[in-house]
């Protein structure tokens, strides 16, 4: 018995929608079958909340008077694109200054979410339309024109678990990485992360609602790097980075519970993105995807000392359990991304669906199929790596 | 048993080789967590002494002979708990056990009897939470 959108949606708006974490259904599936998962269930939230890269925002900030074709531009003394016509720019999560490289785009971002003021330095070279060749200024989240968050790629659909074989310590975006195998670090958030609970991307696609930084967001493409042909496991769960999101959503609305600026150590500056996906529990299909459970999501372990050289397979059961083998050696594992928080998220996209507060919109175009991800050939020059 | 002790050395003594002499006469395993020491000045030491207890009572009446403080120190890492994502970054770099993020809450739970001092927290947090401070035992 096959359930549309609209049915479940109406159920939403009369507040009989039933609603479960995607925890919470993988727990009744050890008693209940798909059949009755998909009779009873209506829908799962799915969440995560870890640091992610591919971040950013983009802001318009207004014209002054007399007006500046804004060339080259700094918030907060961190240079920001100049490269988005005259009073537009991208903040990019990883933006940072040389100089002071603790701070960055995702602490700006932090800081205007958060509703500080800002301070906007901005040149350009003196145009006919745009004379005004310097400006400088403070500015809240409030006192601009748009501001919204677009991340290219967030909620990577597994990931790597990160090891360090060799004798020093590797400062890392999965942390620090203790020398000759001390710690293992893992960032998925298991059986309750959103594109492990849809592998094939049934119900999420463009235009799908979903649940970003505190505010209502949506999936606005696929996200960068999306790899829909990895090797799947027996549960049909890619075993190790797969598919990704492109997300937008109102950064104004935003909530700094669900949005910190991050620094990692020798490494730089990132953001974490608190991220949920409603998954509409349509057909039995969805019902046996979503009752996934940690122990059938298996991923690879990566020497992040030699090349992300594969050292063996490990499953998130086996994660969360504080030990795993790694060449024969017991090695200690600790999550690098909030589990706590993620189900925090879940919780509370259950909550406004339940309240008839959030409905689910089915997707305007699927997720591509066929993809895989290129390496960047060095061609036409002299490979000079700069490595010291 | 191990224990840690910030010494505190006055000036004519800070430039001998007292942990030297500690480790040949008292055989006792020292680890050395923090120091400030400028020969000519007062110093002091953050030091874990792994020993019986009889040999650590030793050494201390050893530094006290020397005119060398001993103080045990109180738990010196802290940090900004409401602030606190319970990302596990910190957890991840603790190998002393003393930052675990475990279930069935998954929060950070910091247990400062088993803290090293070894200070990895301090670079490992991506929100930069810790802070450090060594103060003695009353
Ligand atoms: S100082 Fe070292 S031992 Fe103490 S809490 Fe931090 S990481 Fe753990
Ligand atoms: S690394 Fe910082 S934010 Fe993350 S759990 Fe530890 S104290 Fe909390």
């Amino acid at each position: 018995m096959a359930k549309t959108y609209e049915e479940i949606n109406e159920k939403i708006r009369q507040g009989k929608a039933v609603v479960l974490t995607a925890e919470e259904v993988a727990e009744m599936a050890k008693t209940a079958s798909a059949k009755e998962i998909a009779r009873k269930v209506d829908v799962v939230t799915t969440a995560t909340f870890g640091a992610m890269c591919s971040s950013g925002a983009f802001l318009n900030f207004g014209h002054t008077t007399p007006g500046i074709r804004m060339e080259t531009i700094e918030l907060n003394g961190v240079r920001v694109c100049g490269g988005l016509a005259a009073v537009d720019t991208y903040v990019g999560a990883t933006d940072c200054n040389p100089q002071n490289p603790t701070y960055g785009g995702g602490h700006i971002i932090e800081d205007l979410v958060a509703g500080k003021e800002i301070t906007l330095e901005a040149w350009g070279k003196g145009t006919d339309d745009y004379p005004r060749r310097h400006v400088k200024t403070l500015i809240t989240k409030d006192s601009i024109n748009e501001a919204y968050l677009y991340n290219p790629r967030n909620a990577y659909q597994n990931y790597n678990v990160a090891v360090n074989s060799t004798g020093t310590t590797k400062y890392t975006y999965m942390g620090t990485l203790l020398p000759r195998l001390r710690n293992a670090a893992y960032s998925t958030a298991g059986e309750l992360s959103p594109l492990i609970n849809d592998p094939e991307c049934r119900t999420i696609g463009l235009g799908t609602r979903i649940f970003l930084c505190g505010t209502v967001g949506y999936v606005a493409w696929n996200g960068t790097q999306f790899h829909s042909t990895k090797e799947v496991n027996a549960h049909g769960i890619p075993t190790s980075n797969a598919r990704t999101l492109a997300v937008v959503g109102d950064l104004k609305e935003m909530s700094t519970d669900f949005l910190r600026g991050v620094y990692y150590e020798k490494y730089g500056v990132s953001l974490f993105v608190g991220l949920g996906v409603p998954i509409p529990i349509l057909d039995e299909d969805l019902a046996q995807r979503v009752s996934i459970r940690n122990e059938q999501i298996e991923t690879v372990i990566s020497d992040y000392g030699d090349n992300y050289h594969i050292l063996g397979k490990t499953n998130y059961a086996a994660l969360r359990s504080g030990e795993i083998e790694v060449n024969g050696q017991k090695v200690r594992t600790a999550p690098v991304a909030s589990l706590a928080k993620a189900r925090e998220i879940a919780d509370i996209l259950k909550a406004w669906i339940q309240e008839g507060r959030f409905e689910l919109s089915a997707p305007v175009r699927p997720m591509p199929t066929g993809t895989s991800v290129k390496p960047l050939e060095i061609r036409g020059f002299k490979d000079e790596t700069g490595i010291q | 048993m191990t224990q840690k002790i910030i010494l505190t050395f006055p000036s004519e003594v800070s430039g001998d080789p007292i942990i030297y002499e500690l480790i040949r006469t008292y055989d006792i395993k020292v680890n050395i967590l923090k120091a400030e020491i400028q020969p000519g000045q007062i110093g002091t030491l953050l030091v874990e002494l792994d020993a019986e207890e009889d040999k650590v009572e030793q050494a201390k009446a050893f530094f006290t002979s020397r005119g060398i403080a001993t103080n045990p120190v109180s738990s010196r890492i802290s940090y900004d708990e409401s602030r606190c994502i319970h990302c596990g970054n910190c957890a991840s770099a603790c190998f002393a056990g003393a930052l675990r993020i475990t279930p069935p809450d998954w929060r950070l739970h910091f247990d400062p009897e088993k803290c090293i001092a070894c200070k990895l927290c301090l670079k490992s947090c991506p929100l930069r939470l810790f802070s450090i401070e060594f103060s003695p035992l009353n």
